[in-house]
Formats: C-alpha cells, structure tokens, sequence
C-alpha cells in the first residue's frame, strides 16, 4: 500500500562516488590506564569496529634469561620473582626446582608443603588481582577496591613470612629460606575461614551481575583446538573446556598428596570458551587453592625445611624442562646447565606470552571495548610477556 | 595412557630412519636430534599421526652453543590427546643459522620463532612475517648470544654510565 | 521573580530614570549570580566530598579524611589546586575550540538552574515553557562535549566525543518521551504549574498517579543518567579504555570544569525528577503559615529530594554496577525505552481518557507498594549490618597492626 505522491527517490553515484571511509589507526598504549602493564597494541578500527589489534611487545624486556647466566644458580632467584611480579612464588619455585633437578637434590618434606603453601597463595593473590582489574576493566571499581583489601591480609602474611609483598625471594635451591614463624599456621586458617565467604560475596556482588555478563558472555570464544594450538595455558586452557593442570596431570612437589578439583569453562552463560569461562574458572580455583591451603596446613610435618646445597652449587651438565602450574598457566623453564657456577642457559616460556599472540586473531571484529575485556580475560602481564 | 620416550622414538626412526639421531635422556626430557631441513616434516609427521598426535608445541627455545659452532633450536612437543611429551633438537650452523619453520603447523611457533630470530638471530624458512619481536626494530646484533657486545650506544642514548663507585 | 522586581521598582528602590527592563536585567543578573556562585557552584564541589566518602565507603576504604573535619575541605583544596596549575594547550590541537569547550558545557548545565524551581517564589524564571526549556539547554553540553573530542586532535579523545555525542542524542528521546506523560497530566510546561497540580503527600506525586507514570519515572531515571554520562552509561570516559575519553587532553581549571559540570549535572537531573514526578517543593499547608518559613521549609524539602534522587541514588549506582558497551547503549535506548516511552505516553494518554479525574485506589496502592519495597530493602540493609558486625566480630583478623579494618 502506497502513498502516491510521496515517492522520493535519492540519487546515489554508484561507481566510485559516494562517501569514502578510511579506517582508524589507533595506538593503544604503552601508557593506559589498565593494569596489565607496558603493552601497546596498534589498532586497526573502522569507528568502534577494530579489523585488527596488533600487539607490540617488548617495553619491559629486561633481558632476564642473559642476567641468568652471569649471575649463578644461588643468585638468580631474586631475578625470577621479576619474570612475573604478581605471582612470583612460582618462578622462585621453577627455578630452584629446575637446579634441584640437575642437581639430584632431594627437598625435605617440610620444605615441600611451605613451598605449596607459598604457591598457593600466591595464586590466590594473582587470582584477586586478576578478577579485581578485569571488574575494574569492565567499569565496576567496586570489586577491585574490595579484592585489593583481601590480597593485602595475604601480603600481610607473607610478609610475616618471608619479609617481602611482592617480590619474595623466598625459595633456595634445595627448599626454602625460612620456616613457617610460631602462630603462622593459626593466622592463616583465621584468613581461610574469612576469605571463603568473601568469594561468594564476590560473585553476588559482580560475577552474575546481567551488564558484567553481557561484557564477557561470547566475546572472544576460543576453541579447545584453537586453544590447544596457540599453546594457551592454566586458565585460558580450561576456560576453553581443556582439562589439563599440570599439578594433576604431572604433579611435582606434593600436590600428589592433597586433594583439590580442576575447574573447567562449562559454557554455562554462553559458548564454552568465552570471557566470562575464563573469569569464572579463576574465581573457581580460588576455592580451589583454599581447599588445598587448609589440607596443607594440617598436613605440614616436621623437619627442616632447606637440604645441605654447597654455596658454590654446580649441577652436571645437562638440561631439563621444568614446569610449575603458575597462576597465569604452566609455565615452563628451560635450564640447561654446563656444569659451572653459572646457568648456560634459562628460557622461560610463560602463559602470557602465548596468549598475547592469540590476540591478533582473536580481535577481528570485535569492539574496541570488547578488546579490553579480552585482554583482561587472559590475564596477561608485561612482565611475563616480555622478561 | 600415552606412549613412553622410547616408543615414540622408534615410531619417528621407523619414518625416518637415520635423520632422527639416538635417544638422549629419559622421562619427559628424552631428546633426539633432528637435521635442519628435515625439521619440518619431522613435526608434520609428529604432528599428524594418529600415536603420535603432538598437537602442542610447548615451547620453541634457541641455545647458543660456541664452542659447536651450533645454535641449537630446542622444540618441546606435548600431545593433549595422549599426555606425551618428546623433545626435538635441531643445530643450525652458528655462521648462518637456518632451519625450516613450523608456524604452520602449530600457530604458537609464530611468536616463539620471532623470539629465537630476535635473540639468536637464527632464520626460519617459510616464516610468515619474520622480524624482532623484544627488541626494537633496529637494534644490531643478537643480544643472547654469547660473544654478543653491546653497542656503545643506541640512537645517542649511551648504553653504559661510569660507575658512582669511582672516586 | 517579576513581581518581587515590580515591588522593589515600585517601593522606589531602582532610580527613577531607568527603564524597567534594565531593572529586569539586573536583577536577572544578580539572582542568576547569586544562585551560580551561591548554590551551583558550592553544590557542585561539595557533591564531590560525598561521592568520594560514600565511594570510599564503598570500596571498604575511608575517603578524604585529612583537609578539614572529616576531609570536608577537599574539594576546596581540588579546586585551588586545580586553578593554580599549569594550563596546557596542544600545540596540535584546535586552540580556540579547545579552549571553548569546556564553557560551553559549564553552560549547559548552568543555564538551567533559570528555570529550577527551589521553592514556591524561588524561581528565576517560571516561563511557561519551563520543562522543555531545561531539556534543551542541557542538550548543549553535546556540543561542547564533541567540541573538546574533536579540538584535543587526539583519536582517542574524539573516539570518546562521537560516543558520548551519540548516548546523549539517542537518550534525550526516551528522556523526553517520559516528560511527556506528565506535561499531558498537568496540562502546562511550566514547572511552578507541574508542582502546583501535585501535592505534599506520596499518593498525590505524579510519580504514584498511575501505572505508567511509574515506569516513565524510571525510564526518565536511566535516561537521565546516561544523559549525564553517568555509569552505567560512562563509556565516553572510561577510564581503562579511554583514560579520561574527550577530556583526556585537559588539565588544571578546564579539567575541572568538565568534571564540576558532571556532578552539577546529577543535582539538574534530581531536580528535574523531582519537579516532574515527586511533588516537588509541597509541603503539607498545615505545618506553617509565615511565608519566611514556608519558602524555607519548602526549599529544604525540595534540595532533600533532589538531592537524594539525583545526587546519592546516582552515586549509589555508579559504584554497584559496571559500564554497558557501546551497541549495548544503544541497543537498550532504541529497542527498548523508546518503545517503553511510547508505552507510558499513550496509556498515560488513556488512563486520562478513561479516568479524567484519576483514580485515587490506584494512587494508594502504587504508594503502598512502594512503601512496601522501601521497607523491604532497607530491613535487607540491616540485616546485612548485622551479618558484617557478626562477621567482624567473629573473624576479624589482622596479624601485624591493630587499625580498625573497615568491612
């Protein structure tokens, strides 16, 4: 049904006329305001739609693997907690596990449990500030502030225990450095008891929230195969519906001797595979780690916590692949030694690292808000990324 | 429920007969070394086969080794499917490193092998965009290697300062 | 505001050669003075105290405690901060834009305190187009806003600019769809009019007069926030994407300006609500008849629900939920609270058809839902108190100092 008299008809050139759109190219970075470090990304955007980001690494590259071999096995420990600030209790213990390895150096058992102790909540830290900045990404500032108060009882605790917040130093080769102080065990099942709520406060107040899930629910899906592919790892991995934690599937130290459950993306809001599996497997683990913390707490036995490492350590020659299940994923350390004083060489490959290579091919086409949710989902730090 | 080093290890001698050299170490560090035009089709071969079905490639370092006149590219491979790891060893000539590359086999080796070019300097062939990664794109020299001399400056910007020890 | 410039004009107090609309004009200027430099401008900074203590609280952290009782004098301190730093311009940028920018959204959001009614006589203007008036001049902070995007010549600056353009646009149609209702159950523009067909109890608000007034309430809220730029709707300067979007190029006064003309901006939208929905400045004839006190009374009841409308409950938002995306934004306005608008016009249109007089049961109940909802939320409040003293007692825990840990 037409209204006669009312056709209006536009005329458009249609051979090359006609308006012409040039697509942006922005530069996102190194300085902004996310948490995740010195990252710059170039971003190919037609408006708000990106065609293409671009990751541009190496700000922060501190040329860690060659300071490995000039400084020895004892003194590079301090070096490692920089490879990733935030989770640093497991490049201390990659490390001195990687030498134990070459070495043929036994660990005393209690050293063991204080070193899991020490991991676990470490992971537990990196998993607060992980969630707290991908909430504070998406614009809620609340649960950031609120996960930022729970990671400083933790700093708190390991200060108690090994001096230092952020970056520990705590791990020796042949154990630990120091030992669990009197009333420490106490303190930290006082915290136990006090942060388990508090993660399902957490997941009232932001996880299901509808415009925090409607951020992250299908963005960025990635595939088992796709993932598996570009060797993403830890909770990338099983956001992805990979089951794989190399401290179940290859468990050193004593995770065999504790029982806790992998936690993997099920796709419950969306695809398997999302943003938001990537978020609520961290929020997961953090259970997770409280549940091996209290068994661990109760199991620690007596004993010493260092073995008798000579000063002038020189393990044979040889090499060795080493892999600790970081907060970030597995992060595997390539130490090959010549049967010096010094390493001849260390290669870390960590989680973020591959996972910023994905980023290219996972951005295609989303927004340019979406990016930051995506990278925020994988976690990824500059540190790790560029050593 | 995967197959141990030395399985595999004969699966890969039984396609390739004597490239893959003997089998060295043992657990999840067993190694075997590889030539360097033969790289390739070793890991498609790893890759693909059903036993095998190495569908990761953990990681991808380069070791510098002088007094070899070898730069040794390390592949660490891991199977999701069978939980089964191997390690693949390939020298390329220190003077003029190439070897053949594999980000078409595992999408991950593209960055990894933008690393060991960047740091080693080593080439891969059929590398899709093969350039510095770490470091900035003009930077001379590849700073991991061992007779590597830092240059005494960097677009004016001096490299060394003199020590606040001195008197 | 005329008779009170007639009275003085005719008690002598203006010489007598001067015309009367210079009287006018004076006048205008002064009231327009005192209540800018007198209200506005105090409100404005003073609103910035209370996000950042009940921020803070928020955040289980303490907030500006230092300068002043209880950090009270911090936004003073801001300011004179603020005035004394260095004011750069880009050498790239488009000088006299860039430097324009910020005025001309301080004057959209200035210029409608003419026409908000404080109290019965406390108008500076009751024109007889008052709501429509409000409405467009706090549409002209899109250009002032598109003006800072596009001189700062910084892309991301101009990403934030085109956005924050594009919500303010495409929400001032829902906004204005739910004032709607309201003009058409007053039956004028005029503010002093729509508070006056109100009166001082719940049930006589425009708010609880029928079903679709409620809900055009509520999409005037969301519409009004995201005029504001307010989260969930603060996309245009998101800080982790954006640093600061179209004011990431300012600093120093202009920077403040920009942030003093968003906080501004939530005390216009209480006003507005207020005005429009909850009965304005009514207080109950009984309580007073001196004309001093009642125009007092009636000023505090009218900043009260004002501000409590538009300033806390905005705060109390922007702290609770994260920020929508872009094509969310814009799905949410035109798939949804447009066509909801449309809702609320017509069936405020037939309500009055079927009911010209209302219907005072439906009053009652709307109002005894509310006040239902109200009661339930706030025992929800003390009972989560009464969790976190529980919480505090039993598992307070703080190894290495003995400061009180706020929960």
């Amino acid at each position: 049904m037409g209204l006669s008299g009312f056709e209006v008809s536009i005329e458009r050139p249609t051979n090359g006329g006609g308006l012409s759109t040039e697509d942006m190219t922005l530069s996102m970075g190194p300085q902004h305001p996310s948490t995740h470090g010195v990252l710059r990304f170039v971003v190919r955007a037609d408006g708000e739609v990106m065609k293409e980001a671009i990751p541009d690494i190496g700000y922060l590259h501190r040329s860690i693997e060659k300071i490995a071999e000039k400084v020895g096995w004892h003194g590079f420990i301090p070096y490692t907690d920089r490879v990733d600030y935030v989770a640093a209790m497991f490049c201390n213990h990659a490390w001195a596990a990687a030498a134990e390895k070459l070495g043929g150096i036994a660990v005393p058992k209690r050293g063991e449990y204080c070193r899991v102790i020490a991991d676990e909540f470490c992971r537990i830290m990196s998993h607060l500030i992980s969630v707290g900045s991908m909430a504070m990404d998406i614009g809620a500032f609340t649960p950031f502030n609120h996960a930022i108060r729970e990671r400083e009882y933790i700093n708190d605790l390991i200060e108690e225990l090994c001096g230092a917040r952020l970056t520990f130093h705590y791990m020796r080769i042949g154990g630990v450095a120091w030992d669990l102080p009197p009333g420490w065990i106490e303190k930290a099942t006082a915290f136990l008891d006090r942060f388990e709520p508090l993660i399902d406060e957490f997941d009232d107040l932001i996880s299901f929230n509808k415009i925090f899930t409607e951020r992250l629910v299908n963005v960025a899906v990635i595939t088992p195969e796709e993932a598996i592919d570009y060797n993403l790892v830890g909770p990338n991995l099983r956001g992805s519906g990979v089951k794989y934690d190399v401290r179940k599937d290859e468990p050193y130290s004593i995770y065999p001797e504790v029982e806790f459950d992998v936690p993997v993306g099920r796709g419950e809001l969306g695809t398997v595979g999302d943003c938001f599996d990537r978020y609520i497997v961290r929020m997961r683990e953090m259970r997770e780690s409280c549940r091996i913390l209290r068994q661990c707490l109760r199991q620690i036995p007596d004993g010493p916590v260092i073995a008798k490492v000579p000063r002038n350590f020189k393990p044979p020659a040889g090499d060795v692949y080493y892999r600790v299940e970081s907060a970030r994923g597995d992060q595997g350390w390539y130490v090959v030694s010549d049967g010096t004083a010094f390493p001849y060489r260390c290669r870390i490959r960590t989680g973020s690292f591959t996972a910023i290579s994905m980023i290219q091919k996972v951005s295609r086409n989303l927004m340019i808000a979406d990016l930051i949710a995506v990278i925020a989902s994988f976690d990824l730090v500059a540190p790790e990324i560029d050593r | 429920m995967g197959l141990d080093a030395a399985a595999i290890h004969s699966a890969l001698r039984a396609r390739f007969g004597a490239a893959i050299g003997d089998l060295v170490g043992a657990g999840t560090n067993a190694s075997a070394m590889v030539p360097p035009d033969q790289i390739h089709a070793v890991c498609a071969f790893a890759k693909s086969d059903p036993a095998l079905a190495f569908d990761c490639c953990s990681n991808l370092s380069g070791v510098d080794y002088p007094k070899q006149s070898a730069i040794q590219v390390v592949y660490h491979l891991f199977s999701y499917q069978h939980r089964h790891h191997f390690v693949l060893k390939v020298n390329a000539v220190r003077d003029d490193p190439v070897a053949e590359s594999v980000s078409d086999l595992w999408s991950t080796a593209d960055w990894l092998e933008r690393e060991v070019f960047d740091l080693l300097g080593v080439r891969f062939t059929g590398h899709p965009d093969l350039r510095r990664i770490l470091m900035p794109e003009d930077w001379p020299g590849h700073p991991l290697r061992k007779d590597f001399v830092e240059p005494e400056e960097y677009h004016g910007i001096p490299t060394s300062r003199e020590s606040l020890l001195k008197a | 505001m005329q008779e009170f410039v007639d009275g003085l004009i005719a008690s002598g107090a203006v010489p007598a050669g001067v015309p009367a609309w210079v009287a006018y004009l004076g006048a205008m200027l002064v009231f327009g003075g005192v209540v800018v430099f007198g209200f506005v401008l105090p409100v404005a900074g003073a609103t910035t105290w209370v996000e950042r203590r009940i921020m803070a609280r928020i955040h289980s952290r303490i907030g500006p405690n230092r300068t002043g009782p209880a950090g009270f004098l911090q936004w003073l301190a801001d300011g004179i901060k603020n005035m004394l730093k260095e004011d750069i311009v880009p050498t790239a940028s488009d000088a006299p834009l860039f430097k324009l920018a910020p005025y001309v959204v301080m004057l959209g959001f200035v210029g409608a305190f003419v026409a908000i009614p404080f109290a019965g006589p406390l108008i500076i203007s009751d024109m007889n187009v008052g709501i429509v008036y409000v409405t467009s001049v706090t549409a002209l902070v899109v250009v002032g806003i598109l003006m800072a995007g596009w001189a700062s010549n910084n892309k991301w600056s101009l990403l934030g600019g085109i956005r924050s353009a594009a919500q303010i646009v495409s929400y001032e149609i829902p906004a204005g769809l739910s004032i709607f209702p309201i003009v058409m159950l007053t039956g004028s523009l005029s503010m002093q009019t729509i508070i006056g067909h109100q009166g001082w109890a719940p049930w006589d608000w425009h708010v609880f007069d029928n079903p679709f007034a409620t809900l055009a309430f509520v999409v005037f809220y969301v519409s009004a926030l995201a005029e504001g730029n307010r989260t969930p709707f603060d996309l245009p300067e998101a800080e982790s994407e954006l640093v600061a979007g179209f004011a990431t190029e300012y600093s120093g006064m202009r920077n403040l300006l920009f942030f003093m003309a968003e906080w501004g901006n939530l005390y216009v939208i209480g006003a507005i609500a207020t005005t429009l929905f909850l009965g304005g400045w009514q207080i109950p004839w009984a309580l007073t008849d001196a004309p001093a006190l009642r125009v007092l009374l009636e000023f505090v009841t009218f900043f009260g629900k004002s501000y409590f409308v538009g300033v806390l409950v905005a705060i109390w938002i922007r702290w609770t939920l994260p920020r929508i995306r872009v094509d969310q934004m814009m799905t949410m306005c035109w798939k949804y609270l447009v066509p909801i608008a449309f809702v609320n016009l017509i069936g405020t249109a037939v309500w009055m058809v079927v009911f010209p007089h209302g219907v005072p049961a439906v009053r009652w109940a709307l109002t005894a839902a509310a006040g239902v909802a109200t009661l339930g939320f706030l025992r929800r409040v003390r009972y989560h108190i009464k969790r976190a003293k529980l919480q505090r007692k039993h598992l307070s825990f703080n190894p290495l100092s003995t400061a009180r840990v706020p929960l």
